[in-house]
């Protein structure tokens, strides 16, 4: 797979502020990228630098071979942008802003097709200043591909939705990949990287402190399991502390909590398989995203 | 409505330039918004007919020259309406659109943020020559006020008018931080400007000083070749010089100075 997006010792400073230290990733064709990290990390400096809308003080940029500033009128043909906090006229209607940001295109898509699988169909005479927030947000995700781009930029899609609206616009962003269009996704919600993103840059401080799959982050925390139980029959701890797996053991009102390594779930069932305890209401907790997001995020405060 | 994905493109060929459909949305946006149009229109019109009405207004006087003091006033009040337009409108519409992001969201489309604001001064312009018309029609129609006797002299005085403060309102637009703080703006400056366009007294009526200062400002300038224009002569140099002074020195200063964001 080529790649789409390369992004090599990105350098961004705003007066004595340090927005961007050094930032590089590529991101390839076909591929949801999140950039992953804290408020003020660098991530819409970074994205906003790819959209052209930034100009880098050093390293280079190249999204589809283009140079976002030197080769920007090209650029805006093929890179769809949804950008934070930005909004329509108030009076301005859903069809007629679709009709309008199309004629701005080369080869625009069906804008009206585009409404329909937004589902904004029944809202087309609405004016923006009466849409709902999520209804919103996928005008301003219609907006960004109705010019028929091969890369869209999306930051912070889901900020301020409600659970039910944030999962129906993954469902849609799934969707526009499915349609052969690249991602790049900013995001601060670890669910929406762990559903969404095939690979994830976590940035810190204006540095990109780990770049892998959500998963493969997760796994980079040395995070121990947590094992929760209620035991059928009363249990002496010490069966469970001697075992080498088993780093520690407490216990909630009648429920156990075990902590370990990978392998203590098994050390822990077999020793209870034999003394014929029941394991009732057992919960496995891995490290996740998050947890690798803390624990790469704050590492990095420390140096 | 099924949707496909090869769904073909919207016809291309009715689409129209950029411009063109910015302008026309601008358009049905500013219908849309009666403020805009109470503001720029009806003020200036209502007080034609309230000037029209009184008839202290209506008799020719000395110091005009055996006009009547509503003859004098239909040039101001078509300044003013330029003025409102300009300095009001244009800075609330262009600050709310930047710091609604509508500007910096245009940045990232292959039309850019330039024709929009080309397209909301386009806009206004054909708002102010219909203002303008309307307060010549019912001033004539209604007051028997004649139409300006050197109507080119008159069209000239009042583009370049429109030019010069649209200049400092696309101005107050660069430098303003949001939409309101634009108007406010605009609103403030618009008193002194109207003070020396003569709303309130009479230019010939101000000590000499005062009228120098007035004819170095843009309203003066303004009503004062407009309303010689009206009188049947081609205006003086000197407005038209000094409005067109202000026009290119806003219009540079606003272009350096525009933020998209």
């Amino acid at each position: 797979m080529s790649a789409v997006i390369e992004v090599q010792h990105l350098h961004k400073s705003y007066g004595d502020t340090v927005a961007v230290d050094d930032v590089s990733f590529t991101v390839a064709d076909g591929e949801i990228f999140g950039i992953l990290g804290p408020n003020g990390a660098g991530k819409t400096t970074t994205v906003e630098s790819i959209e052209g809308l930034r100009t880098p003080d050093r390293g280079t940029i190249s999204v589809l071979g283009l140079d976002p500033r030197r080769d920007r009128a090209e650029l805006t043909q093929r890179l769809g942008a949804q950008l934070q906090d930005s909004q329509l006229p108030d009076r301005l209607q859903v069809a007629e802003a679709l009709e309008l940001y199309s004629s701005f295109y080369r080869a625009p898509a069906d804008w009206r097709a585009l409404m329909d699988v937004l589902g904004l169909a029944a809202q087309s005479k609405t004016r923006f200043g009466q849409l709902s927030g999520g209804q919103k947000q996928r005008l301003s995700i219609a907006l960004a591909l109705v010019g028929n781009p091969r890369v869209v930029v999306l930051d912070e899609l889901t900020t301020g939705l409600d659970p039910q609206a944030r999962r129906d616009t993954w469902a849609l962003i799934e969707g526009v990949r499915d349609r052969g269009v690249t991602i790049l996704l900013v995001t601060h919600f670890m669910e929406e990287a762990e559903r969404l993103c095939d690979r994830v840059a976590l940035i810190d401080a204006g540095r990109v402190v780990a770049m892998d799959t959500p998963a493969g982050l997760a796994g980079r925390v040395q995070a121990d399991q947590r094992i929760q139980f209620r035991p059928s029959v009363p249990l002496d701890d010490a069966l469970l502390t001697s075992l080498p797996d088993v780093t520690s053991v407490t216990r909630r009102g009648d429920v156990v909590v075990v902590t370990g390594n990978s392998n203590a779930l098994n050390a822990v069932t077999s020793v209870l398989a034999r003394h014929q305890i029941v394991a009732q209401q057992l919960r496995v907790e891995q490290a996740s995203l998050e947890d690798a997001f803390i624990a790469l995020t704050s590492s990095a405060d420390r140096n | 409505m099924s949707v496909t994905a090869t769904a073909p493109p919207a016809a291309r060929g009715s689409r129209g330039s950029a411009l063109g459909r910015l302008t026309l949305t601008e358009l049905k946006l500013l219908l849309r918004e009666r403020v805009r149009l109470i503001v720029g229109v009806g003020i200036p019109l209502i007080l034609v007919i309230i000037f029209g009405s009184i008839p202290f207004y209506n008799h020719p006087a000395r110091v005009f020259g055996g006009l009547t003091l509503l003859d004098e006033y239909v040039s101001i009040l078509s300044a003013f309406s330029l003025a409102v337009l300009s300095l009001t409108v244009v800075p609330m519409v262009l600050a709310d659109y930047r710091a609604k992001g509508v500007l910096r969201r245009l940045r990232t489309t292959p039309v850019g943020p330039w024709r929009v604001l080309a397209a909301q001064v386009l806009v206004d312009l054909a708002l102010a020559v219909v203002a303008v018309a309307v307060i010549l029609a019912v001033a004539r129609i209604g007051y028997g006020v004649f139409l300006p006797r050197q109507l080119a002299g008159f069209v000239v005085a009042t583009l370049l008018a429109a030019a010069a403060l649209m200049a400092i309102g696309l101005f107050i637009a660069a430098l303003a931080p949001s939409g309101r703080a634009g108007m406010t703006t605009g609103q403030v400056l618009l008193i002194p400007m109207m003070f020396f366009a003569g709303l309130f007294i009479p230019i010939p009526a101000m000590s000499p000083a005062v009228q120098h200062v007035s004819h170095a400002t843009p309203l003066g300038a303004a009503v004062e070749a407009m309303q010689y224009a009206a009188q049947g002569h081609w205006p003086h140099l000197l407005p038209l010089l000094t409005m067109a002074a202000y026009a290119v020195a806003f219009g540079l200063a606003a272009a350096r100075l525009f933020r998209w964001e």
